[in-house]
């Protein structure tokens, strides 16, 4: 292959380094409008009246809209339609936006904020899932299940109480991981504006223009075909970007009653109010194994604090459980998950969406069995890894697992065997893994269509230019695009003109997440391209008397495989082909195979194929402070095939850093006022400066090993790197830590506080172990009972479904939204 | 950076004010709201959106330019400040149609993932690389240590300063790793 593979500049990397990349907040446009939003200081309130009398008066503005110009609920999942653009009766959180002043400068927009006066009534707060559970009024939403929780799941993929009975050894621990969020350079930036034929258009920094296109139409009323969106190329994404945010149809709102373009770019203060990060999430963890280690029954509870609205949560409470099951062999599994109300900004999808937190339980809880059992950790892992090609307990199917040889690399790179336990005082090895999708497989609204679709236009100058949904975030979904039609039709991928993320132009692809753009775009691509080939074969075969199976397509030529010389260019190709076709175009579609998982919840955690990661940190503690240094980081993953390792390997990394921040540092964190401060509920840092990340100081050597085990789903057998490697940091750096100084900290971050408090525990005698120490009662429905492939099971659960106890607001009749 | 009265800029009506400064080698007289920063009259007034916003409470580095010489942010900076300023941008480091051997390296070692950070670690880097032409790993991750950047992990463009100042250590990690 002459692309893929190669080590190459991506595609639109000129652009990135010469300043030109156009982000939504660069776009300006003439007579445009500034928008600006007013938010809510109250974390839970009745709104009693509005008044935009004075700022509508003041300076510049133009207009002000309140909740009463928005009457349309909606929301990512149509489970869950319970936003509005602005809030109608009740504010939810401290952020929750209530008014916007739409002025000709963002100062006079800014400074009309002020104006608008809103009388509030305060109401109760829910300030964590605990409360929530014990508040059920009032409740923060008057759907879900009762009460203010949002989702509860039970599933019991065989019978979990026997078998835990008959394991040698049960082990049970508690686990908190902490909230966190995205943090992407870039603010959420959108413009609106009416094109000269008066349709709508939004440009803005969102991973999921399709779904921004249809919750717009829903929430304006309007006709899809007469919106257009523009997916901007994001400024980082990591799934902040991929709700329908408010601000978007409120700009889009504004435009159509101004008739003039409008734009907002939200502060950095709002960025982290509009979060739908990482849910912090409590987990209690059983798990049964035989006496050399292997697991024989896991039993998981988790406790989600949802924020104040829907956002993707009832995916993310599935995507708690789900996916423990990818990575080692789990004969029986029971999953409970309860997902609360809160009066905190809504949680949501964030690198890994829902899986890094029970995946840090469950890789910390494997590194305790190994001490207790007196086992390398590599070595507990590996005996008992999930086989390739193999159905899962919960009935997710696995394609290739490249575990094996990843924690073979690591092992054998970090010098595991012979450094463990004994680098010395403060030093320490911590060894986990981690598995994710390689895209979801089920939209996240009921249809049968693709998941993605490209579209290719041949010009007679030789040009190809591919049409494609997919949104850039930075993650090279571009340079996938380009490199996988550049090597099948032999070009270079400079030579594919790319036009991308844009509904009016493009055939739809779901969007960026669930890693799922490289594979499924890659698979549309992929055929599109062969279409194509096939078009120019057909007429370069006539011209160069040439059977077409022999006709060779590499270097912007066509030739003869067997007699090199007999050759066209490329651009010639493309001339005997319109001379022979007609106009050129191919198209190409890709929707992944149905899982085998029947039962009603199992819409989420399929994939056609999955990653796997191992990782090994090695850390350095200060046992005076409590500080945690990680001077080196060894990790392997099985990527399937690098279609350019230059950015594979930048995910790798990328993804090593991220999950640095989530180990040691970053919490979106809130906390109470005092009373005489109207005990709100506030977020307690809400700025880059005070919202610790690791800089470039603290960035650890990385090794990192691709490794390629071909996929047969994938794009030349392609799997995902943007998220899977994050998942094994976190559990390993709390792994390295017990091995440098003997203390536990079961949850993230691991703050040099908790690190001091245990030592100072363990000093005195005691445990050595901080993290959570209680459960709450949750009233967990009835289970779905699902037996696993080896108990007879099909897929489907053999009871009912548990009933929920409020009916859920569905959209429309026919469309049961996600199948969760 | 200028101070006193100079600061002031040589005119001023309706709150408006209006200074003369160098940007990128080009001389331009330019009128603007007294209240914005550089970043702003940059993006506003001078059309230069290469340069980048992240909060502007002068947290992320990704306002960075070069004063004089200098890394400043450009979001704490007031416009009125630069009167005779010599300011060059992201968009003043390539060299005509050809990128600078800094902008070459990030873009072949996958410096810039999103790339919204870029402008600024761009300038930043170059500005250590004009006084120290030949910096450790050390150096470069010090010097870029008020640069945010969310996607790469910094590796890559510790890289790609090393190979634009020709010290880029023969390194061999894992496998298909980039060279």
């Amino acid at each position: 292959m002459k692309v893929i593979g190669k080590a190459r500049r991506r595609v639109d990397a000129r652009a990135k380094v010469t300043g030109q990349t156009r982000f939504a907040d660069d776009i300006a446009l003439p007579r445009m409008l500034f928008a600006r939003l007013l938010r809510s200081n109250l974390p839970h309130a009745r709104i009693v009246r509005v008044d935009t009398a004075t700022a509508a008066a003041a300076p510049g503005v133009e207009l002000v809209l309140t909740g009463a110009d928005f009457p349309i609920a909606f929301g990512i999942l149509p489970v869950s339609q319970d936003e509005h653009a602005l809030c109608q009766h009740r504010v939810r959180y401290v952020g929750d936006p209530v008014a916007a002043v739409i002025a000709r400068s963002e100062r006079e927009a800014s400074d009309a904020l002020a104006l608008v006066e809103v009388e509030y009534e305060p109401l109760p707060t829910v300030a964590s899932p605990e409360e929530a559970l014990e508040r059920t009024e009032p409740r923060i939403h008057d759907y879900g299940e009762g009460g203010n929780v949002h989702r509860l799941a039970h599933f019991a993929f065989g019978d979990v109480e026997p078998a835990l009975a008959q394991a040698d050894r049960v082990f049970e621990d508690l686990f908190f991981y902490e909230g966190n969020t995205h943090l992407p350079l870039e603010q959420h930036a959108s413009v609106a504006a009416l094109d000269a034929d008066g349709r709508l258009t939004l440009w803005s920094s969102t991973q999921t223009p399709h779904y921004v296109h249809r919750e717009l139409a829903r929430a304006l009323d309007l006709p899809a075909h007469r919106i257009r969106v523009i997916a901007t190329p994001n400024g980082g994404g990591f799934g902040g970007k991929s709700d329908v945010m408010n601000h978007e149809i409120v700009v889009a709102k504004a435009a159509l009653a101004t008739g003039r373009p409008v734009k907002i770019t939200l502060t950095r203060e709002e960025v982290f109010y509009a979060h739908r990060g990482r849910h912090p999430v409590l987990m209690r963890l059983k798990t049964g194994v035989t006496a050399d280690g292997r697991i024989v029954a896991m039993d998981l509870e988790t406790l989600l604090d949802g924020g104040a609205y829907g956002s993707y949560g009832a995916a993310s409470t599935l995507y708690t459980g789900q996916l423990q099951t990818v990575t080692y062999h789990v004969p029986r599994f029971r999953f409970r998950a309860c997902r609360t109300f809160t009066n905190k900004p809504p949680c949501g999808p964030k690198r890994g969406h829902g899986t890094p937190q029970p995946r840090f339980g469950q890789e910390v809880q494997l590194d305790k069995i190994a001490v207790a059992l007196g086992r390398d950790p590599a070595e507990l892992r590996l005996q008992q890894l999930v086989p390739a090609n193999s159905v899962t307990a919960n009935w997710l199917t696995i394609g290739s697992m490249g575990l094996k040889e990843c924690i073979e690399r690591v092992v054998e790179g970090s010098r595991w065997r012979e450094r463990r336990g004994k680098l010395g005082p403060g030093r320490g090895l911590g060894l986990a893994c981690g598995s994710y999708l390689c895209g979801a497989g089920l939209p996240i609204y009921w249809n049968e269509m693709p998941h993605s679709g490209v579209q290719l236009q041949l010009d007679r100058s030789g040009r190809v230019t591919a049409f494609c949904g997919a949104t850039e975030i930075g993650q090279g979904s571009d340079d996938v695009l380009a490199a996988i039609v550049a090597e099948v039709l032999g070009l270079d991928p400079a030579d594919v003109k790319l036009v991308t993320g844009d509904t009016d132009l493009t055939p739809v692809d779901l969007g960026s997440y669930s890693s799922r753009v490289t594979l499924m775009m890659g698979n549309a691509a992929i055929q599109a391209a062969e279409r194509a080939k096939a078009l120019l074969a057909a007429a370069a075969s006539k011209k160069l008397q040439v059977p077409a199976e022999r006709l060779g397509f590499a270097d912007r030529r066509v030739f003869d495989v067997e007699d090199p010389a007999k050759a066209m260019t490329f651009q010639e190709a493309v001339v005997a082909a319109e001379v022979e076709h007609g106009t050129l175009g191919t198209s190409g579609s890709y929707r992944p195979r149905r899982s085998p998982a029947r039962y009603r919840g199992g819409g989420v955690g399929p994939s056609v194929a999955y990653s796997y990661t191992a990782a090994v940190v090695e850390v350095e503690v200060d046992p005076a402070t409590g500080w945690v240094k990680v001077p080196k980081v060894w990790i392997a993953h099985d990527i399937g095939r690098a279609l350019n390792p230059v950015l594979a390997r930048g995910q790798v990394e990328g993804s090593v850093y991220m999950g640095l921040g989530e180990a040691l540092m970053e919490e979106q964190a809130f906390r109470r006022l005092p009373p005489r401060l109207s005990s709100a509920l506030v977020h307690k840092i809400p700025s880059l400066l005070e919202y610790k990340s690791p800089t470039s100081v603290e960035m650890p050597e990385v090794v990192t090993y691709l490794v390629e085990e071909p996929d047969e789903s994938g794009p030349f057998g392609a799997k995902e790197v943007g998220q899977g490697p994050l998942l094994p940091m976190m559990p390993a750096i709390a792994n390295a830590i017990y091995d440098a100084v003997g203390v536990r900290v079961d949850e993230v971050p691991i703050t040099p506080e908790k690190v001091l408090k245990a030592l100072t525990q363990k000093a005195k005698g005691q445990e050595g172990r901080v993290g959570p120490t209680a459960f709450p009662r949750v009233p967990w429905p009835e289970a779905l009972v699902v037996p696993p492939p080896w108990e007879g099971g099909d897929g489907k659960a053999v009871n009912q479904d548990a009933p929920s106890r409020d009916a859920l607001p569905t959209r429309h009749s026919g469309t049961a939204g996600v199948k969760v | 950076m200028k101070a006193g009265t100079e600061a002031r800029g040589h005119g001023s009506t309706d709150g408006l004010a209006r200074i003369a400064l160098t940007v990128n080698g080009e001389r331009h007289d330019v009128m603007f709201a007294g209240y914005k920063s550089l970043l702003e009259v940059l993006r506003e007034d001078l059309g230069l959106t290469g340069t980048k916003h992240g909060c502007e409470l002068g947290e992320c580095g990704a306002c960075a330019v070069l004063l004089d010489g200098q890394p400043v942010l450009s979001c704490l900076l007031l416009g009125v400040e630069c009167e005779g300023a010599n300011v060059t941008t992201v968009e003043g480091l390539a060299e005509g149609p050809a990128l600078s051997a800094l902008q070459a390296a990030f873009a072949d070692k996958g410096a810039a993932q999103c790339g919204y950070c870029t402008p600024g670690i761009l300038v930043t880097a170059q500005a250590l690389l004009d006084r120290n032409p030949h910096p450790t790993r050390a150096e470069i991750a010090e010097a870029l240590s008020g640069n945010l950047c969310r996607c790469t992990g910094y590796l890559q463009i510790f890289e790609a300063v090393e190979e634009a100042a020709g010290t880029a250590a023969r390194r061999h990690g894992g496998t298909g790793a980039a060279p």
